[in-house]
């Protein structure tokens, strides 16, 4: 925290979207948003159209969810009530874009369209908005922090997607394949992201 | 303590309000396609609906029925229809329930497919015939150790009009981790006995809906399906008959014989009914009674297994062995065959041995 109080506010967003997306990697350090990448990082390109859905989604819910809460929940004295208040934004907000994105390009819908309500229930996007809770970010650096965490999980996404389809599941011991060889490179790839670890402190 | 209960839940309530309400809005606002055509069968039929919805439902707004069981949830893909433009890209959904001959015919799930423009798609014409009943359950009987009947009363619409040998689709309901499914049931009552319907259902080991049958469902309760449906029927000819069936099979003939009665139908008719042992067989009393209510009818059952001891005086062996003995030249008869797919196929060879023209071959298959 410390850190930010003698940068720029340009400079701090900067730290902040890149803390945010490699040393403070949402899915390689805090193993959040599992269940989706255990499903959809079989191949390279689903898994980098999942990873836009969730850099949007991330960046945006973490900003609603940042005025909901400075204006609306803390005002009101019920922060408490945090968690369950920013699932139901973000699963309207994911509603809504869903609408949206249906209206205005169908291509893009089907693309996207079933990513979108696996977000719903992505627990990397909730964590991004409570874990923004934790510093007293402004409203642009709860949008860097957003889109960094978002970031973070779609290269990492991507990454794992990419190894899967190098790796020949029809040679691993039956028991391995899937999840369990999926399991196994997370983890492996979550011990090369320790190297960052300390880099900037957020 | 209790004012931050109230204040929470408050809280909450309101803001789901209004997120939904915003929803429902943006809803209305963003997916509102106006009115759309649908062009049914190439100017067969031409609805206009209000785009933004389902084809399912949106046919069935206006009437036309496709069956469907799991209620547009994707999963029973019984609500196939071809979809000659408009129909979009398809959705992932569908994409696991089409087989590459569908893609090429352009089959579609019509649930999973929305209306977003005009639309021109092609459906059987019989389901425009065909509707969705709701009745009760009036009488369930067993007719053998693992046949049942069930006589349904029509409450909405109150009369159904089929031609005998006919099929509906009934539904089961949800029970112990089973989704609702949709069979096909043959029709077995006459088609004059309008107010209700009567199938023939045979226990099918671990089958989602004959257990729902069997073991759920009760007399008085509601019950819905949906039909008629098949093209399986008398033809209008005066060429003599032979039925053939096995088990459940029993149903459209049972329904055809009546219906022969009801009208006076003077062709000649042998039906050969198959059974393992006599313990399979059901209304015999009464068929036996057809055989001189009709003018020129023989009601022949063949028992396969029947212990050599018994006193089964009737016929003994398969059917393909037996109906040679009473057709010999089978050229000029019509058959109707309604039974497993080995009693179907064993028997139509027997019938082309014995002369049969292929095109008066008629025969409803249970998969």
């Amino acid at each position: 925290m410390e850190t930010f109080a003698d940068l720029t506010s340009l400079g701090s967003v900067v730290l902040i979207f890149i803390s945010a997306a490699f040393t403070d990697n949402i899915l390689l350090t805090r193993f959040l948003g599992m269940c989706s990448v255990l499903g959809v990082s079989k191949k390279v390109d689903p898994s980098m159209g999942l990873g836009a859905a969730v850099i949007f989604v991330t960046t945006c819910t973490a900003g609603l969810n940042h005025l909901v809460h400075a204006y609306l929940l803390a005002p009101l004295g019920l922060e408490y009530l945090r968690l369950i208040t920013f699932i139901v934004v973000i699963a309207a907000f994911v509603q809504f874009v869903e609408m949206v994105v249906e209206r205005v390009s169908e291509g893009l819908y089907n693309a996207l369209g079933i990513f979108l309500p696996l977000i719903t229930v992505n627990c990397a996007i909730l964590g991004v908005s409570l874990f923004m809770l934790g510093t007293p970010y402004s409203l642009l650096q709860t949008l860097a922090y957003g889109a960094g965490a978002g970031t973070g999980w779609a290269f990492a996404i991507t990454v794992i997607g990419g190894i899967r389809e190098k790796v020949n599941e029809q040679a691993l011991p039956r028991g391995l394949a899937g999840p369990g060889i999926t399991l196994i490179i997370i983890g492996i790839m979550s011990l090369a992201f320790v190297g960052f670890s300390g880099m900037i402190r957020v | 303590m209790l004012v931050s209960i109230f204040s929470a839940a408050a809280f909450l309530a309101i803001l789901t309000l209004i997120l939904a309400a915003a929803l429902l809005f943006a809803e209305h606002r963003i997916l509102n396609y106006g009115p759309c055509t649908l062009d049914i069968n190439d100017g067969g039929k031409t609805l206009v609906v209000t785009g933004g919805s389902s084809l399912l439902s949106s046919l069935a707004e206006k009437d036309v029925f496709i069956p469907s069981a799991c209620g547009g949830r994707g999963s029973c893909a019984y609500c196939k229809v071809r979809v000659l433009e408009g129909g979009g890209v398809i959705g992932p959904v569908e994409e696991s329930y089409l087989s590459p001959e569908d893609l090429k015919n352009q089959v579609r799930l019509s649930c999973q497919v929305k209306v977003r423009q005009d639309i021109r798609l092609a459906i059987p014409e019989e389901l425009f015939l065909a509707k969705r009943f709701r009745g009760f359950l009036e009488r369930k009987r067993m007719l053998t150790y693992d046949i049942v009947e069930l006589r349904i009363v029509l409450r909405e619409p109150q009369r159904i009009e089929f031609a005998a040998g006919q099929y509906i689709q009934l539904e089961s309901e949800e029970y112990a981790g089973h989704d609702a499914v949709m069979r096909a049931y043959s029709i077995s009552s006459p088609p004059s006995d309008d107010g209700h319907v009567e199938v023939i259902i045979r226990k099918i080991p671990e089958g989602i809906c004959t257990t729902w049958v069997f073991d759920h469902l009760q007399e008085g309760r509601e019950i819905f399906f949906s039909g008629p449906y098949g093209d399986f029927q008398l033809t209008e000819t005066k060429a003599p008959a032979v039925f053939i069936a096995g088990g459940s099979g029993m149903a459209p003939i049972w329904s055809i014989l009546r219906e022969m009665l009801q009208r006076g139908d003077k062709r000649q008719a042998m039906y050969f009914f198959s059974g393992r042992t006599k313990d399979d067989l059901f209304f015999t009393e009464e068929l036996f009674a057809l055989e001189k209510e009709l003018p020129d009818f023989r009601y022949i059952p063949c028992l396969t297994r029947e212990p050599e001891d018994s006193d089964w005086k009737g016929e003994r062996g398969r059917i393909p062995k037996v109906l040679p003995r009473f057709i010999a030249d089978a050229a000029g008869f019509e058959a109707y065959l309604c039974g497993s797919t080995s009693l179907i196929d064993a028997c139509v060879a027997a019938l082309k041995q014995a002369g049969i023209n292929e095109s008066n071959i008629f025969y409803d298959k249970f998969e």
